[in-house]
């Protein structure tokens, strides 16, 4: 992507020229609103992130081209928080502080995350977070665009036990904080619904793990026990493409053993020669593939933007969209980009997402989406095999956590907590939580 | 509904036949349209029905549908429902041939096509169908192929045919795994006798029919299937132990490619270079280039990213050598805190002229799967490959420093700088020489990986601590400690995962090299003699 880099401040040049020219009168005089972008461009994230950045300047590019908003201009401000947990702190108060940025979209790594929580909340920014989260956990200056467990892991795992009829599971993961809370979210599901524990099978492996061998091979021998196994993966990123290439090898086919996975879209199957995973799954809320002119429209316009005729899209730049699209709704809605108002005047707004439906911010700051179930094809795209009949809300805090399944996140005027108690009647949460992070 | 549809459908058929009874050429046509119309359905239930159909038809075409089918290629037309088959589906837009008629329809956008989609359970049965149809085919191999893919796949109705298949069939394996593939339809029938047939086989799929009969309410059955269970894993514990040490032995050649460059430069010449990581990241990213270079071809890419990769890495090398190290001679902390340096500068400049993301690099078609031993036993050819690839490396290394001249003066130079330039040995040179052979043997294992692992700008910084832990543990400045310590810390990691997990078996590998370092500091091989500590 880097590579086309310098096509980018001429474009984003030649843009502001052209929304000067057409809007001059109103434009000029005004303060542009400034958009913090928070992802990494080097180290290790940056394979995952950048394109993230590139979607954000791509969209600011396109509403500066229809007037801007509120009639000023928006002015991207861009960080590179490099990979480094603190250095996202440390750049999040220089865009609130420094840089008097009126929204940040960024982040991907829930570590991340959780170091820009505090920055964000005490300089009372906006941060919208794009990505996929193991829940269990609502700010009140955080907008969750991503999925939450329950729009992603217990759908997923719900097609599997009612649709593919698997009985025994493999819960693999990489070791860190996704993986560790949605595999217990998952565990404590399955014997919920009546899974034994020997037929489960939790599995943790270190960040950047490429020797799968034996992994791969404990897997085919917990599949070879007369019921039908699936593995549900929280493999994070890179270590995905070993992961796959030894089940490949080892013969492991999706039609024996499927793997469905949580991490794993269309950029991540763009380093893999994916001829011999055909058929193993992946759970998002939106595919590349999915077949409606608004989501055939944004593809065209990110080939334009990158110039790369085999660029693909995938499910954060999705919520990247859906996210920007509903926060200028609500500046347009507030009249101002003022923080607080922003917030009240978010909840409830509704926006077209890809997929062919809307998504509508919720009071707990998460928002709707629909489920789909894609099945890996030999081009690297996903064919949605399955959807959920409707959109599903984010839900902040699991139904299926002790202590956490007490909780409800409201953010509305009378209540303004993001942990309410319903059982003990008071906002502050419970003493199991802390532990769930 | 949909019968009622498909009804209409024949029906309208017949009418276009019978309209277009003269032009004799049209009949057949309609014929697989209908087939196919019938694939154009919602539920995948019904489209299983619509392709048993194709396959009964013996329509002349009908196997290059299912294929198409099976493998995502057979779509529709938006508008005019044209039945088309996409040649390759990369990009926006596709080339496309005609369904029925094999017309080249040119270029379409996928924008106006529809893919007639499949899921696992249909994928199941299009490949058993196939493997139905391979089942006739001349070559012993593809009929083998067949009747394997069919074990644990047979359904009641397949059973007659089956049997007729297999008294006229010529191959006794081919026999076999069909007789096998019967009896484990039988034995999930409840037949006891089928146990039987299936009994000392260590096929996964006959493992896990057994384990499902002995749990079975059939108290006779539940017992026959657990006895022949327990026959089959005793086999089965010779087979695991011999594949755990193939594990063990595929990631300490990995170690050891890694490492060995490491062997040279660290271990001889003492020089600290954090950036070897990078140099076998140089080496994987020449195997991408080259690939991009010879499309089509990855075997022929690979074979020549061998040479290519050394010297892009060995280059690079001496670039480093000359442009940083030799100014900091004597110095390690320096090197060391100046080479971290240039890995980053190495790690961002991948990023900002290729990409930040991984790039792809294909396995040659005789890199993939895996060689049968026996049933219970396959090793993966590619790491088969790469582990008689670090041993080669090893081997020509081992040739270069004991004989010849450059093997000679490197030892003379490390020995005794000075006395070796006394004699008229260019010491510079054959720094240089000697930098360049480390890096360039990074560089080829870099294009090993490439075959393993993600090719990206982090590639090197995965192994560099690996590496430094093996040519420490070995005995710095030995060869053959660099080779014995990368194989036993792959054995001992992979004997270690199954009960301590990957993560544990990682730090007991730590814990112990701290220990064993304690008790003998100079590693496994410690240099003796004049070598030692000058």
């Amino acid at each position: 992507m880097s590579s086309h880099s310098p096509a980018v401040p001429k474009r984003l040049f030649a843009a502001s020229l052209l929304s000067l020219a057409v809007s001059a009168p109103a434009l000029a005089q005004e303060d542009p609103i400034k958009v913090g972008i928070l992802h990494s461009l080097t180290g290790t994230m940056a394979i995952s992130e950048s394109t993230l950045k590139d979607t954000m300047l791509m969209l600011i590019e396109q509403q500066n081209e229809q007037g801007g908003l509120l009639g000023r201009e928006l002015e991207p401000v861009v960080v590179d928080p490099a990979s480094d947990w603190p250095l996202f702190a440390e750049k999040a108060r220089q865009l609130l502080a420094q840089d008097e940025v009126d929204v940040i979209f960024g982040n991907w790594t829930s570590v991340s995350r959780k170091s820009v929580l505090p920055v964000v909340e005490e300089l009372d920014g906006l941060l919208f977070y794009p990505v996929q989260y193991e829940g269990e956990e609502s700010s009140e200056n955080v907008f969750y665009t991503g999925a939450a467990p329950n729009q992603q892991a217990i759908p997923a795992v719900n097609y599997l036990m009612n649709e593919v009829g698997v009985e025994r599971w493999v819960l693999a993961g990489t070791d860190y904080v996704y993986p560790r809370t949605t595999n217990k979210i998952l565990e404590a599901y399955l014997k919920d619904h009546g899974v034994a524990d020997d037929d489960i099978m939790v599995n943790y492996t270190p960040f950047g793990h490429s020797d799968w061998q034996n992994i791969v091979s404990e897997i085919k021998d917990f599949g070879s026990q007369g019921k039908k196994t699936a593995v549900v993966s929280t493999i994070n990123g890179d270590a995905n493409v070993p992961f796959y290439r030894e089940l490949g090898n080892q013969g492991i086919d999706a039609a024996d053993i499927p793997v469905v996975a949580f991490s794993v879209g269309e950029q991540e199957l763009s380093g893999i020669d994916t001829a011999p995973l055909v058929g193993h799954l992946a759970a998002w809320n939106y595919f590349m593939s999915v077949d409606t002119d608004a989501n055939y429209d944004f593809i065209d316009d990110w080939i334009d933007y990158t110039g790369d005729e085999m660029a693909v899209t995938n499910d954060p730049m999705e919520a990247h969209y859906i996210g920007f699209n509903m926060w200028a709704e609500a500046v347009r809605k507030a009249g101002t980009t003022d923080v607080d108002a922003v917030k009240d005047a978010i909840i409830g707004v509704s926006v077209p997402n890809l997929t062919g439906g809307y998504a509508t911010m919720m009071p707990n700051h998460h928002i709707t989406k629909p489920v789909l179930i894609g099945e890996i094809q030999d081009n690297g795209q996903f064919s949605v095999v399955w959807e959920t009949p409707s959109t599903v809300a984010g839900d902040a805090w699991s139904d299926y956590l002790p202590g956490s399944r007490d909780l409800i996140s409201d953010w509305r005027a009378p209540m303004r907590c993001g942990n309410y108690n319903v059982v003990e009647g008071r906002c502050g949460g419970g003493a199991e939580v802390a532990s769930a992070e | 509904m949909r019968t009622i549809r498909s009804l209409v459908q024949g029906l309208l058929c017949l009418i276009v036949v019978s309209l277009a009874a003269p032009a004799a050429l049209a009949a057949p046509d309609d014929d697989g349209r209908a087939l196919l119309e019938a694939l154009d359905v919602d539920s995948y239930a019904a489209k299983g029905e619509a392709v048993t159909a194709i396959a009964d038809s013996g329509h002349p075409q009908s196997r290059a549908w299912l294929e198409a089918l099976l493998d995502g290629k057979l779509q529709r037309q938006d508008d005019g429902g044209r039945f088309v088959v996409v040649l390759a589906n990369r990009g926006r837009h596709w080339p496309v041939r005609d369904a029925l008629t094999d017309e080249d329809l040119g270029e379409m956008s996928r924008r106006d096509l529809d893919r007639i989609g499949i899921n696992n359970a249909l994928r199941g049965q299009l490949q058993n169908t196939l493997a139905l149809l391979d089942l006739h085919a001349p070559a012993v191999s593809a009929r083998r192929e067949a009747a394997r893919d069919l074990l644990g796949e047979v359904s009641p109705s397949m059973v007659e045919p089956l049997n007729g298949l297999v008294e006229n069939e010529a191959d006794d394996e081919v026999r076999r795994l069909l007789t096998q593939a019967i009896a484990i339809q039988r034995l999930e029938q409840g037949d006891v006798g089928a146990v039987e047939a299936l009994s000392g086989s260590l096929n996964t799929s006959v493992r896990s029919a057994l384990s499902a009969a002995a749990r079975s309410d059939d108290a006779a059955l539940a017992k026959a299937a657990t006895e022949a269970l327990a026959g089959i894993e005793q086999k089965q514990k010779l087979n695991d132990g011999i594949q755990t040490l193939y594990f063990g032995l595929s990631l300490g050649s990995v170690l050891v490619l890694a490492a060995i460059g490491l062997a040279i430069t660290f271990g001889v010449m003492g020089v600290i270079n954090m950036a070897h990581g990078e140099l076998i990241m140089l080496g994987a990213y020449t195997t991408w280039g080259m690939q991009q270079l010879l499309p089509g071809q990855p075997g022929l890419a690979l074979v020549l990213s061998i040479p290519a990769g050394f010297l892009v890495a060995a280059l690079a090398g001496i670039v480093i050598e000359r442009s940083v190290i030799q100014f900091l001679k004597g110095r390690p902390l320096e090197t060391l805190l100046a080479t971290f340096g240039v890995s980053l500068i190495l790690q961002q400049l991948v990023r900002t002229l290729i990409s930040p993301l991984n790039r792809t690099v294909v396995s040659p078609e005789w890199m993939s799967g895996s060689l049968m031993i026996n049933e219970g036993l396959s090793l993966t050819l590619n790491r088969l490959f790469v582990l008689g690839f670090a041993l080669l490396v090893f081997a020509g290394l081992m040739l270069v420093m004991r004989r010849t001249r450059l093997g000679l003066e490197v030892r003379a130079v490390t020995q005794n700088r000075a006395m070796a330039r006394s004699m008229g040995i260019r010491a510079t040179r054959v720094d240089i020489l000697t930098f360049a052979l480390g890096s360039g043997v990074a560089g080829l294992a870099g294009v090993a990986l490439s075959q393993l692992t993600n090719v990206g700008p982090n590639l090197g910084q995965n192994y560099i601590i690996d590496s430094f832990m093996v040519v420490v543990f070995g005995g710095v400045g030995n060869l053959w400690g660099t080779l014995v310590a990368g194989l036993s810390l792959g054995v001992i990691n992979q004997v270690l995962e199954p009960w301590a997990g990957a993560v544990l078996a990682k730090i007991l590998v730590l814990v112990f090299i701290i220990l064993f370092i304690q008790k003998r500091p100079r590693g496994l091989f410690p240099q003796k003699g004049r070598a030692a500590e000058g």
